[in-house]
């Protein structure tokens, strides 16, 4: 039993930051309908801004992080607003090519900046586990999962309570509408994309000193993000946040019990079964947004 | 003989069609009318395939169509045009055709594989009849132009061809006056005889009152869902319940 | 004139060994023919049903790995070796292209990655039958009754022969009845269903060509490399085989074999000057920079430049004879 709870507690803290990835791709794939493979790649970005503050600037975990948000989503205002912007009114595929040039881009870009060596980035946090009960939880990641916790909350609030959110959402799902009210619909779309972008960074920030950082940890996460968004629904932020969490759950327990060679196979199964069987995802609701 | 028995479509808590009932004379030209939202192509749909009916069945010479998908459907003699232009843009309009002629044609993978002699033959026999029936829509001086280039009224004569060249024996257009000039439909109303002078039954959805009462010999009135008239284009004109639901409709039409 | 310019075009890939300079061009050469073969696979796929499949390697993958299993462990020949490593490769594509059915677009892109996710991770943890990252080492040469083609000019022909074959097979299929049922599909899904022509049959067929064309790609490989390992499933081989098609013009017959030279040479050539991170940097922008600035790929606007005015079609039909 402390076995399994202790599965599930390191399900949690890895599905916390899936569920960023996902909240961030939902916005983009569900309602701006790009199909941005190069998401993964901010969230190498966000990695790696973590590394450079933290080993070479030696700055502290939350300025690292606020760093590794902000260059993610000027970046991806920069995407949106050169790329994406000019091919608005092409079809779904023509932009799914940029994106695929982006993210090949981008990731030979790390390499060739960064070197193909995984790095490994110091964290001030204490080693020992701190033991709650039957399961145990190395500080890092409890601080991970609060700050996981902490950013999904943010977003819920900004999409729900804020002027932007009320924008966003007008703007998806009615833009001729919304533009009639004086919403700047180039704004938006360059806003939800930084923010999407923005979150990857921090979900990579948060992974990355976990785990190794290394130029290619982009494609799994993307393909990860793209499973939390289709078995969350499209546009569906709460979808998302549920979504990732499952995921990281099936992950760990897959992992624990079944094989670990194959966990990365759960979000690709994922996403197969459920285009096959339940296409607008576990938790669709009516409406597509929030 | 196209009938519909008690076809019923439901989507949500939205009822679209209710216990429809009628039957295409073969070699008719059948016209269904009625206001906007009267489910008009929605019946086009549910008998084409397009849409799988909550309730009832469509037949057609006996065999059901009912749950079929639009190509077995067409394969079964009954093709459909679209409210909206359907063409296949970036191919000519001669090409369009020959695509439309694509059941005329018995190429499979193995035969196309091999080269056989005859396949060259047939397609010989296809580019002739897909000259055949531009010729017929008239538009024998646009054959090589891309039908995405058209203008809108002979787009929608692409899209005639294209249904005629699949054959049909009954041939469902959906608003072919739509967006036309008065001369293009008076083309289209002769076109539409010379098809079933050929022995094609046509079942129209139309909104152009002189067009609908000018080449039906049977209109069928639909509102709200459901079939409320059905007779010939005069009795139809005079009808209470007809002119009843035209002015009670909210949006107005035609 | 076009006429011409393919028996030309005949003439030079036949004698090309004898005018190439050293084994390493020839070794160029086979490496442009294999990629041709996949290009012109996935080209059916992209250009002509108008599905984007990045699961592609995948179909390379079982076709290479199948191979090399068949003749390395079972000592089979190459040839019934080939044969089964293609129809592998098929059977797969058969069960992409049923998924097809269901999904279109973005989501058929992702079940096909997907797809290609799951077979590598199989590749890299089946150690009993794959050897796991490790590898298989040793695939034997092919044979062609008592001789082995061991040697690069022998390859080539092998290759040349499979360019060959997969062209006439790609333009058999396109410039007939099926072809113009896959564009149909392509251009307008909806309107190809009203004149009859069944979805279900021709995704599938599509699907089925495309893989094991993709196998056969895969296997010659595996026979020329005489190496498999889960490499094969990396996303750059998928990747370089999308460049290959968006570049040199999907929809077009001529178009994947002119971006696989393209994309294959040129790396080369540049290998000296570059490493390869640099051309897949390389890589994305000109992806990107093909979008915007020549979407429709080379093949088409050399086309229009030769012909003087603008094609209405990227299509090659049959019908203007």
């Amino acid at each position: 039993m402390a076995e399994l709870l202790q599965h599930l507690l390191n399900g949690l803290v890895l599905g916390g930051t899936y569920a960023l990835l996902g909240i961030g791709l939902t916005l983009i794939f569900g309602l701006m309908n790009v199909v941005n493979f190069a998401h993964g790649e901010f969230y190498t970005l966000g990695a790696y801004v973590c590394f450079a503050a933290l080993a070479l600037a030696g700055a502290d975990f939350f300025v690292a992080l606020v760093a590794a948000i902000v260059v993610g989503a000027a970046l991806g205002w920069l995407c949106e607003v050169t790329l994406l912007r000019p091919l608005r009114n092409e079809s779904i595929d023509t932009t799914m090519l940029v994106m695929i040039g982006l993210w090949i881009a981008m990731q030979n870009a790390e390499l060739l900046g960064w070197g193909g060596v995984a790095k490994s980035i110091p964290h001030p946090f204490p080693t020992a586990p701190l033991v709650l009960g039957p399961v145990a939880i190395a500080p890092l990641r409890l601080f991970v999962l609060a700050l996981a916790a902490a950013l999904i909350v943010a977003s819920w609030l900004l999409i729900q309570k804020t002027k932007l959110g009320r924008a966003m959402r007008a703007t998806f799902q009615d833009r001729d509408t919304a533009a009639l009210m004086g919403v700047g619909i180039s704004r938006i779309h360059a806003a939800t994309f930084a923010f999407g972008s923005g979150l990857a960074a921090a979900a990579g920030a948060l992974l990355g000193p976990i785990f190794l950082v290394y130029p290619s940890m982009g494609d799994l996460a993307s393909l990860k993000a793209f499973s939390v968004v289709i078995l969350g629904g499209l546009g569906n932020l709460p979808g998302a946040t549920l979504g990732g969490l499952l995921l990281g759950v099936a992950e760990e327990l897959g992992a624990g019990y079944i094989s670990s060679g194959y966990r990365d196979a759960v979000g690709f199964v994922i996403i197969i079964l459920v285009l096959l069987f339940r296409p607008s995802g576990l938790f669709a609701r009516q409406e597509r947004i929030a | 003989m196209l009938a519909v028995d008690e076809l019923a479509v439901r989507f949500g808590g939205v009822t679209a069609l209710e216990r429809v009932s009628f039957q295409v004379r073969p070699g008719s030209i059948t016209s269904v009318i009625g206001p906007n939202g009267a489910g008009k192509t929605t019946a086009f749909n549910a008998i084409t395939g397009y849409l799988r009916p909550t309730g009832g069945r469509v037949t057609y010479d006996g065999t059901s169509l009912t749950g079929l998908r639009p190509s077995a459907i067409a394969r079964r003699g009954v093709v459909r045009t679209f409210q909206k232009t359907s063409v296949f843009p970036v191919l000519t309009v001669v090409d369009n055709v020959l695509t439309g002629l694509h059941l005329r044609g018995t190429a499979g993978f193995f035969a196309v594989l091999a080269g056989r002699r005859r396949l060259v033959a047939e397609e010989r026999s296809l580019a002739a009849e897909a000259s055949a029936i531009v010729d017929f829509v008239g538009l024998t001086h646009r054959r090589f132009e891309a039908a995405g280039a058209l203008p809108y009224g002979e787009q929608r004569l692409v899209e005639l061809a294209v249904a005629l060249a699949a054959r049909p024996r009954v041939l469902l257009l959906d608003e072919p006056g739509a967006g036309m000039t008065g001369s293009e439909r008076i083309v289209v109303s002769g076109l539409i005889r010379r098809i079933r002078e050929q022995g094609v039954t046509v079942l129209l959805v139309e909104h152009d009152m002189r067009m609908v009462m000018g080449i039906s010999d049977t209109v069928i009135v639909l509102s709200g869902g459901r079939v409320i008239a059905e007779g010939a284009p005069a009795a139809i004109q005079a009808h209470p319940e007809v002119i009843r639901a035209y002015l009670g409709a909210s949006a107005g039409s035609a | 004139m076009i006429r011409a310019g393919g028996w030309l075009l005949a003439v030079a890939a036949l004698t090309l060994p004898f005018w190439l300079q050293s084994p390493y061009h020839v070794h160029v050469a086979i490496m442009a023919g294999i990629f041709g073969v996949l290009a012109m696979s996935l080209n059916l796929l992209l250009g002509y049903t108008g599905q984007l499949s990045l699961g592609h390697a995948a179909f390379f993958g079982i076709g290479a790995y199948a191979s090399a299993l068949l003749t390395l462990k079972l000592e089979w020949s190459f040839w019934p070796a080939l044969a089964v490593a293609v129809a592998l490769a098929g059977i797969a594509g058969f069960f992409i292209g049923r998924l097809a059915l269901k999904l279109r677009g973005a989501y058929f892109v992702l079940v096909t990655i997907s797809f290609a996710g799951v077979i590598s991770l199989i590749s890299v943890n089946w150690i009993e039958l794959t050897n796991g990252p490790l590898g298989l080492p040793g695939v034997p040469a092919p044979e062609l009754g008592p001789w082995s083609l061991r040697t690069k000019t022998a390859y080539y022909y092998l290759v040349l022969a499979a360019v060959a074959l997969s062209y006439l097979v790609c333009r058999r299929l396109v410039r007939s009845r099926i072809g113009r049922a896959l564009v149909a599909l392509r251009e307008n899904e909806a309107l190809a269903e009203s004149i009859g022509v069944d979805v279900t049959h021709y995704l599938v067929l599509a699907a089925v060509v495309s893989a094991a064309m993709a196998g056969l790609g895969g296997s010659l490989y595996a026979h020329y490399t005489r190496f498999v390992s889960p490499e094969v499933f990396l996303f750059t081989y998928t990747v370089t085989m999308v460049i290959m098609v968006v570049a040199g013009g999907k929809g077009t017959l001529a178009g994947p074999l002119v971006g696989a030279v393209l994309f294959t040479a040129l790396p080369e050539a540049l290998r000296a000057a570059a490493s390869w991170q640099w051309q897949m940097l390389a890589y994305g922008v000109v992806l990107v920079l093909l979008v915007f600035l020549l979407p429709r790929g080379i093949v088409p606007r050399l086309g229009e430049t030769l012909a003087g005015r603008h094609s209405a079609a990227a299509v090659a039909p049959a019908a203007r004879h």
